[in-house]
């Protein structure tokens, strides 16, 4: 057995049938991630008295016979994101270098209740900002397949460290792609579940009505253990849904035959690669082949999204990151006179180049006389691209798309043009806008040796059936 | 050019950001070449489309009830020791960085 390439169940076993210590387990994790790390740069910080504090807690549970709960002693990396008390968290950010949370995330607080081991905390691109991770105050993370190029973003780090079996599991954030397409670029599973079934309480918040947690796993069984144990009602976040969570797990292994698969052509346009329309029409068949029925439908508003998203992720941005003053807990500027230089130079000194352009963006598209223009105009455009999907779906069970119109491209390539950069959420940001469920599963590679995602977009909380779709194509596949 | 100068010296303002010259000349070119590129919505009569504000206003939530009535499930009692005590001073002082036993220390506001 080796200990670092195990599946969450095969994890889980292992510990249960005591092949191996949780500690041991977590030990074999840090070891793998002290020989990796180094040249890939996924951990911002370890936390590893916390992990072998629960790692002994399981370990004691097994001795004194004790049923185990169903992530016990497997090992997790969160995004650093998402707020752990006592283990600093930065979202990437110089702004927060020295912030060390007073309370959990209540996902994170879920998986450990659930028995997860917490490894450390992952890099991202600053405030979850960025499609490449070359936007974390940190340095960028590269992608284990292929050092020279981005494992994506911005939960890059949360990506890569599945892909590198330094974690067995982590927890990523997705606002407008940020957990499918860098699960597109290191070769692993990526799941956003409905706005709404994982609470965003001690989410460090990007932009509120976009913002969703969601798993990075090794296969798409584990995406559903874990989304079975961080959803459901969180008083703490009202917008958390008062939905019944299903037994996502029971789910998977229900026939797929004669579900009805949209494709929209919108998906298939100019800017997708040749090599990647080509994996993703094979998928296609290959769910055909599988007895899915396919159903084209028209998402005609997709050109859209892109415009859409900035606007409203921008605007929502600038609201949340007025918060970061210096006062509380965030960068203080040394040497100022008054309040309102204190204000400026410590966000001067902390913001990064993309959070100020997206700062500026949203501020402009908020004020007096643009409002209407920018940010209202965007909202209803919200509205639209949102009834696209309720046409469709009232047709068919759920769409199936490539997740990004191109594979990990080289670190440095699309840096220095924001709008190129942006473009690489084009398949993605539409669900974020709807709300609706979406998972990014493997489906090939490039001539390069590059990993290719098929997305598979579902219901409002119809979880159940995008990962029933991509569980029976990644056994076939 | 949609934005200025002058704009961006207004909305770093509001922002509460100083920019440097460089960060400006970048930011100037950087807003243009978005805000170029975002009106193509323009193209798309909205003038009878609600806007969406939120997806938990029409998801997840008893579609029979209307407004405030569809969040009653969000509502809790107000109660001083709720869902969550409230941290010691100690702790939520934690993270400042200029404290004092009880307060976060700032420049002075109000010159006199």
């Amino acid at each position: 057995m080796n200990p670092v390439s195990l599946t969450i169940d095969g994890a889980r076993s292992a510990v249960q049938e005591r092949k191996a210590t949780a500690v041991a387990l977590a030990e074999a994790h840090y070891t793998r991630i002290q020989k990796e790390d180094g040249q890939i740069g996924a951990f911002l910080t370890l936390s590893k008295e916390r992990a072998m504090q629960q790692a002994d807690r399981i370990d004691r549970m097994i001795a004194e016979g004790k049923p185990l709960p169903a992530l016990a002693g497997v090992p997790v990396g969160i995004k650093d994101v998402m707020s752990t008390r006592g283990v600093r968290t930065t979202a990437g950010s110089k702004i927060l270098e020295k912030y060390v949370p007073p309370y959990d995330c209540t996902a994170v607080a879920r998986l450990e209740a659930a028995g997860a081991v917490v490894l450390g905390k992952m890099n991202c691109d600053e405030f979850a900002m960025g499609s490449s991770n070359e936007n974390s105050g940190y340095g960028p993370v590269r992608n284990p397949r292929d050092l020279t190029r981005v494992p994506g973003g911005s939960s890059g780090g949360s990506a890569a460290a599945v892909a590198a079996d330094m974690a067995v599991f982590t927890l990523g954030s997705d606002t407008g792609g940020s957990v499918r397409q860098p699960a597109s670029f290191c070769g692993v599973v990526g799941l956003m579940p409905t706005y709404g079934r994982v609470s965003r309480y001690g989410l460090i918040a990007f932009a509120s009505s976009l913002d969703h947690i969601g798993p990075l796993t090794k296969t798409v069984k584990d995406a559903a253990i874990v989304l079975q144990t961080i959803a459901g009602r969180d008083p703490m976040d009202t917008t958390s849904a008062d939905v019944p969570v299903p037994d996502y797990v029971a789910e998977l292994d229900k026939p797929i035959r004669g579900l009805k698969l949209g494709v929209a052509k919108e998906y298939f346009g100019e800017g997708l690669d040749e090599e990647i329309r080509a994996a993703v029409e094979n998928a296609i068949e290959k769910l055909k082949g599988l007895g899915c029925e396919i159903v084209p439908v028209s998402l005609p508003h997709t050109p859209y999204a892109i415009p859409t998203y900035y606007l409203i992720a921008t605007a929502e941005a600038s609201s949340n990151l007025a918060r970061y003053d210096g006062v509380r807990y965030s960068h203080r500027a040394l040497g100022v006179k008054t309040l309102s230089e204190m204000y400026r130079r410590s966000r001067d000194e902390g913001f990064g180049p993309e959070v100020k352009r997206r700062i500026m963006l949203g501020t402009y598209a908020l004020s007096a006389g643009y409002y209407d223009a920018y940010y209202l105009k965007a909202q209803k455009v919200r509205t639209l691209l949102t009834r696209d999907f309720d046409s469709a779906f009232a047709k068919v069970d759920a769409i199936v798309t490539p997740t990004s119109p191109t594979a990990a491209f080289r670190l440095g390539e699309k840096s220095n043009d924001p709008l190129s950069m942006y473009l690489a959420d084009i398949y993605t940001v539409t669900a974020d806008l709807a709300g609706i469920p979406g998972i990014s599963v493997p489906c090939g590679e490039t001539r390069e040796k590059l990993p290719i995602g098929l997305q598979i977009l579902g219901k409002h909380f119809d979880e159940g059936t995008i990962l029933r779709v991509a569980h029976a194509f990644e056994r076939a596949a | 050019m949609k934005v200025t100068e002058q704009d961006v010296a207004y909305v770093a303002d509001l922002a509460n950001l100083e920019l440097t010259e460089d960060e400006r000349r970048s930011m100037l070119r950087d807003l243009n070449s978005i805000l170029d590129y975002v009106d193509r919505l323009n193209e798309l009569d909205t003038s009878n489309v609600p806007p969406m504000a939120q997806v938990s206003d029409r998801y997840g939530v008893d579609e029979a009830k209307q407004g405030s009535e569809r969040f009653t499930y969000a509502s809790r009692e107000d109660v001083l020791e709720g869902l969550r005590k409230s941290l010691p001073h100690n702790e939520a002082l934690a993270n400042a960085p200029d404290p004092d036993e009880n307060y976060f220390r700032v420049p002075k506001v109000i010159e006199r």
